[in-house]
């Protein structure tokens, strides 16, 4: 284990005085020896202090199912990049810097990651006003047959707004860069200050599809700060939820691949079984993105016996109707050919990228959450972890469908041995002067929420970090060297999140 | 080619009967909110209090904005005194901001048909350019639903279209955030006139859970004049087909 980390579990808060502050050049000795050590970034960010930023940077060792937490305070205008030592880094610097205003010597690009305006603005560093989003130098490369291709950010379908810039040598991409911040609406910087139920509103909310994923995370921060213990059937109920959020967008995504290349039958029938989980969704909660079910303590809605026995049957249903309607990918060697191959993202590059989720599972990284850093309900019901090797559009597909198997069983499973007892523990006070930390394994990938709070028991720092932080640069990877026209289809074996990123 | 057609047996015909007969909800389905101001005690504010984006009104009556509700299930369940509560009645949707103010009592405002001129020129065929500005992605991922089998929203002749010139009419999503506000009305001017704004989902209306927030517009009021209102966080898409049907004059 590395010296210099506070070591702590996920899901529990520790006192911002024992997280050790290191010197800038401690500090990043200490992230580079746990990065070679094995160590993982799950988050690093930025937090004001009086007239200084103090940089906090979470890491993750799944043996041990530990996480590290360690600080370091910046006081001038600049602070050494980390980025070609660790490349999984290179967001993260971005983001400080935006926020912040920091400039990280060595750092190959520092541009604008949401054009957004500094979060606080320190004594070393002036207030100034945000750039004009999408405006900024593109990665170009020249040559006489080489040409830029431009899209977004309003795109041709109902999809979030994104600015993407090709750069072409006929049908072959060179090089995509992605450029985001349409979606930017503050919530990091709305959720300060007392904890209530519009902050719980604004959590539901960063990603509309991960509802349950990032409501969970924010809930299990609450649960940490207030040293609440949910009751054993709420942590069921949230599993069983956080799977049918899984098994909704695992599904309509094979229905979108499906559709990419063309293949109209599986893109039909996936996209009306998507319907049906998200029904079922709507069964335990009244909605069908699960709005409203998970709050700090436990959960708003009971599932009694009646129900679970309705929700099995309908598991049973559409395990049988989503198993017909997939099974007909792998029986089309048209489908496969055009899946195998496609998007292509090495388990180096995803290593060093940081990836998350099924995208890193797709790459052979054997990273899960829900078993690396249990928590809820996975403490005591494991679900296999599924990876494959290939890295294309392919294994990503293959990673979807095979969770979507396990993700069925667990939830039969829950729903058969529902334990009694109440459903959410009482409010109690958040306490004063902590950091807690939560990680949830959304549909995905790793979902994370960093609240820190002052004396008074409010939010002072508020950071989420959501799979599409990590990801999004695996997307542009997956592009190198191949056409341009296999985007769509690249983008939909990701299929990552907008607003999660721009937050 | 065989397992195909297997496969198309087995998964069937999906195509909902809706409007025709009605969609089955599930029972915790939250829609318009029955009001019993009758119920409320003198000062007080329990529920509003309990509301996390300020929807309910006490003053000087019993009040709710459909246009800013979230359909959280938090108001019914701290009112102590059974004032509040959410029917399984999916149909909100409306022509004007003023109508989606329900007080109790009230007879439920739903949207109206088109004027005549333009009902003879979209009636038949409606093609929306979408614009995401702002938002969770959750009123996007229901507004796409329309498209698959189950809805075949084709049927009534509207359709989703990829460029603002081959539209009839603006579909906006989101709180409209300062970084989109642009591209918004660039998207707009591209739409050839006569054209109609539809403000889908509790963002696009008053901004949602995002309402307030600096980097935001709290949706389309002020920016853009507006159509079809269609309340909900996000909205059903029974809410979506219901208000487009209305606005067509297309419900049996």
């Amino acid at each position: 284990m590395t010296p210099g980390l506070l070591f702590t579990q996920n899901g529990s808060a520790v006192n911002r005085n024992e997280i050790p502050e290191h010197s800038g050049e401690r500090f990043l000795e200490t992230l580079v020896s746990a990065i070679q050590g094995g160590w993982r970034v799950v988050s690093y960010f930025g937090a004001p202090e009086a007239h200084l930023v103090r940089l906090y940077c979470i890491l993750s060792f799944k043996s041990h199912a530990a996480l590290g937490i360690m600080s370091t305070a910046v006081s001038g205008k600049s602070f050494p990049s980390l980025v070609a030592e660790a490349p999984q880094l290179h967001l993260f610097e971005r983001e400080i810097a935006e926020q912040f205003g920091i400039s990280f010597e060595g750092h190959p690009w520092l541009k604008p990651v949401r054009f957004a305006a500094p979060l606080a603005s320190t004594s070393a560093v002036p207030p100034r006003a945000p750039e004009k989003v999408g405006v900024m130098d593109f990665y170009r490369v020249a040559g006489d047959e080489v040409h830029e291709v431009a899209v977004g950010p309003v795109h041709a379908g109902i999809i979030e707004p994104g600015h993407f810039r090709f750069q072409c040598f006929g049908e072959e991409v060179l090089h995509l860069e992605i450029s985001l911040g349409y979606q930017h609406r503050g919530v990091e910087r709305m959720v300060l200050g007392r904890p209530g139920l519009r902050t719980l509103k604004c959590m539901e909310t960063v990603a509309g599809d991960t509802t349950i994923g990032h409501g969970t995370a924010y809930a299990m921060a609450m649960e940490a700060l207030c040293g609440v213990r949910v009751p054993a059937k709420a942590e069921a109920i949230r599993g069983i939820a956080l799977e049918l959020e899984r098994l909704a967008n695992h599904t309509g995504d094979l229905g979108a691949i499906a559709g990419d290349v063309g293949y109209l039958p599986t893109a039909s029938f996936c996209g009306r079984i998507r319907g049906d989980f998200l029904n079922m969704s709507a069964e335990l909660c009244g909605s069908r993105f699960g709005r409203g079910l998970v709050t700090p303590g436990g959960v708003q809605f009971d599932v009694g016996r009646e129900l679970a026995e309705k929700l099995r049957k309908r598991i049973d249903v559409a395990r049988r109707e989503v198993t017909n309607a997939v099974d007909l990918l792998w029986d089309s060697p048209s489908v496969m050919g055009r899946l195998e191959g496609t998007g292509v993202v090495s388990e180096k590059d995803a290593l060093d990228l940081g990836l998350v989720g099924p995208a890193a599972r797709a790459s052979g990284l054997n990273r899960d959450i829900r078993r690396d850093h249990p928590f809820g309900i996975y403490n005591v019901a494991q679900l296999p972890v599924e990876t494959a090797k290939g890295g294309d559009v392919y294994a990503r597909t293959l990673v979807r469908w095979l969770e979507i198997e396990k993700s069925l069983h667990f939830i039969e499973e829950q729903l058969a041995q529902l334990p009694g007892g109440s459903i959410a523990s009482p409010a109690a006070q958040v306490g004063g002067d902590q950091m807690a930390l939560s990680l949830v394994e959304g549909w995905r990938g790793e979902v994370c929420h960093v609240a820190l709070t002052d004396g008074r028991g409010e939010l002072e720092r508020y950071k989420i970090t959501d799979p599409s932080f990590h990801n999004w640069s695996g997307l542009a990877m997956a592009l190198r060297g191949g056409q341009i026209s296999d985007f769509p289809l690249c983008n939909k074996s990701f299929n990552l999140s907008y607003c999660g990123f721009d937050l | 080619m065989f397992k195909a057609i297997i496969a198309r047996c087995k998964q069937g015909h999906r195509t909902m009967a809706y409007p025709r007969e009605p969609l089955s909800l599930p029972e915790r389905f939250r829609g318009y909110p029955e009001l019993k101001g009758g119920l409320c005690p003198d000062e007080c504010r329990i529920c509003a209090d309990a509301c996390p984006v300020g929807a309910l009104s006490c003053q000087p009556e019993l009040s709710l904005d459909l246009g800013k509700c979230l359909f959280c299930p938090e108001c019914a369940n701290a009112c102590p005194h059974g004032a509040i509560s959410h029917t399984a009645d999916a149909m909100l949707a409306a022509n004007n901001r003023e109508d989606l103010v329900i007080r109790p009592g009230d007879e439920h405002r739903l949207a109206q048909a088109l004027e005549a001129k333009m009902l003879s020129l979209f009636g038949r065929s409606l093609k929306f350019r979408s614009v995401v500005a702002g938002g969770c992605n959750a009123c996007e991922a229901d507004t796409n639903v329309l498209s698959t089998i189950g809805w075949d929203i084709g049927r009534f002749g509207i359709q989703f279209v990829a460029s603002p010139r081959h539209a009839d009419g603006l579909w906006v999503t989101g709180p409209v955030t300062e970084h989109m506000r642009e591209a918004l009305l660039m998207t707009y001017e591209a739409i050839p006139a006569p054209k109609i704004v539809v403000a889908c989902g509790a963002c696009a209306i008053g901004g949602g859970p995002f309402r307030g927030s600096p980097e935001a517009h709290d949706g389309v009021e002020g920016i853009l004049p507006v159509d079809l209102f269609i309340p909900g966080c996000p909205p059903h898409p029974v809410t979506i087909l219901d208000g487009l049907l209305r606005l067509l004059d297309r419900m049996p």
